[in-house]
């Protein structure tokens, strides 16, 4: 194995298990910070996949700073996991049934898209997620899309405004 | 063995490296406690910390032990694990910000060639960024596994300020990025060294809004609302007690540090002794006149945020919430724009 393969390997593991951790802790504030393991696995694997602006943006945008308005807002409202109301059974069943659902789903697609299969991953090579050709691309082949993405933002955000004001 | 297809001796070296920054900085976080002290007490027309050893040099080393020595208290209804952690994630934080700063230029030791900066990345300035969000859960976690209500009320005091204070950060540093279309800090320090004009010359407002952050991100006063005693008794470490009460005190020391050594860097001209050829000397000598020159720049901005803490009073919650909104980010946005302008009129 090389060191790259023990590292996805690692990292993968890493994800996984704080992914699960983050479904089966009883404390809110305890699944956050897991969740934010994940993120850091995630921008692991970024790394290995030589996409390294792409890394540090994943660290800074979810969990320097989504993750913190989730903590935030669970701190203030203080929720505690003995206090909170269970749900029932049949609740419980078809969450569980149509979340497992979904995995199908995916692993479906991903098994049958064409494009995927007998192929591998690019380790430390590719250039894509670097700073200049990820700003190449998005400013030449993928200006509208990046413009009508902003625009999106500036509404998100006069609505914010708004509801603040009330 | 394929794993052993490593550059053993690179690994070697920037582990020695790590070692060495990482110590110094301790080092130069205990005397900056009692340069803190000693600052206050001349700006306040007093003699200041002089018992322990000549001028009271020994006194960071008599604070320590009595920290260190301390009983370690764990409050009954804390949650144990992150009342830990909090501390320990504040003192990773503020350390891991030396890994980019390039502390001078290269040597030559042993025919290595030995560049003394730890990592080149090429988004040197984004990972700065990175760190510096993470250095909140820090607070956030300590304060919140206290159980105490004032800890908690300072933790989310601490996490909006500093969310509030990135954005100007941010938008202050873009500016600067589009002169030096580079994200790498050694490429920044280098477009400066050799007779170059520094980049406070072209970014003089931009300079201004990232020092104010900066400062507001360490939480100095007058942006220490996170610690105001007078509101919150003390603030998000009431609770901690010996050498972790120690962690978050020293953390807000390296931070200090490392910012100054951030802001040398990006507006200051890093390790660029001015009026001087550095190819008149030996490259080692130019090195090392590179690093005390860096170090001196540190402690210039040291003194200055020192120099501002014990002359301003501290700001009201709203009042820092409206300078960081209201006036830093219109102001950087302005700059921003200004410089776009002035680049494409330039081309």
């Amino acid at each position: 194995m090389s060191i790259l393969e023990i590292l996805f390997f690692a990292l993968s593991a890493f994800a996984i298990v704080s992914a699960i951790m983050v479904l089966v802790s009883k404390n809110p504030i305890h699944s956050v910070l897991w969740l934010i393991l994940v993120f850091f696995a995630i921008s692991g694997h970024y790394i290995l996949l030589n996409a390294q602006f792409l890394a540090i943006v994943n660290i800074i945008v979810y969990a320097g700073a989504i993750m913190v308005l989730f903590l935030f807002v669970i701190m203030l409202m203080n929720v505690q996991s003995d206090k909170e109301p269970q749900k029932k059974l049949l609740t419980k069943f078809i969450g569980v049934l149509s979340g497992g659902s979904l995995l199908i789903l995916l692993i479906a697609l991903v098994k049958q898209t064409t494009q995927l299969q007998g192929k591998q991953v690019l380790m430390k090579e590719g250039t894509i997620g670097l700073i200049h050709p990820l700003g190449k691309a998005l400013f030449n082949d993928y200006v509208l899309p990046f413009e009508i993405s902003s625009v999106l933002f500036l509404s998100a955000m006069v609505g914010a405004v708004i509801i603040g004001k009330k | 063995m394929t794993i052993l297809a490593l550059d053993w001796a690179l690994l070697a070296e920037k582990l020695i490296m790590i070692a060495i920054i990482v110590l110094a900085s301790l080092g130069i976080a205990l005397y900056t406690t009692f340069a803190e002290r000693k600052v206050a007490a001349i700006l306040q027309d007093r003699p200041g910390p002089s018992r322990a050893g000549p001028f009271g040099l020994l006194q960071p080393l008599a604070d320590g032990l009595k920290l260190i020595m301390k009983e370690e208290i764990i409050p009954n209804a804390a949650n144990k694990w992150l009342f830990i952690l909090g501390p320990a994630l504040a003192m990773t934080a503020s350390l891991m910000t030396c890994a980019v700063i390039p502390w001078g230029s290269a040597i030559d030791v042993f025919g290595r060639h030995i560049e003394l900066q730890i990592a080149d990345v090429n988004i040197g300035v984004l990972y700065v960024f990175a760190v510096v969000s993470m250095g909140v859960y820090g607070i956030m976690i300590g304060g919140w596994a206290s159980n105490n209500k004032f800890s908690l009320m300072s933790a989310l005091r601490a996490a909006s300020q500093a969310i509030s204070y990135e954005l100007a950060m941010g938008l202050a540093l873009i500016a600067l990025l589009m002169t030096t279309g580079s994200l790498s800090l050694k490429t920044i320090v280098e477009q400066q060294v050799g007779g170059n004009w520094w980049n406070i010359v072209y970014q003089p407002l931009g300079f201004l809004i990232f020092f104010i952050t900066a400062m507001a991100e360490c939480n100095r006063t007058p942006f220490d609302l996170p610690e105001a005693e007078n509101e919150l008794n003390f603030g998000y470490h009431q609770e901690y007690s010996s050498m972790k009460l120690g962690f978050y005190l020293f953390a807000e020391y390296i931070n200090m540090i490392m910012s100054s050594a951030i802001m040398a860097s990006m507006y200051f001209g890093g390790y660029d002794l001015p009026f001087f050829n550095e190819a008149s000397v030996a490259p080692n000598i130019a090195a090392m006149i590179g690093v005390g020159t860096l170090l001196i720049k540190i402690v210039l901005f040291i003194f200055l945020f020192m120099w501002i803490r014990w002359t301003i009073p501290r700001f009201r919650y709203d009042q820092l919430m409206g300078l960081g909104w209201k006036t830093l980010i219109p102001l950087a946005l302005f700059n921003m724009l200004v410089t776009g302008a002035v680049i494409l009129a330039t081309q």
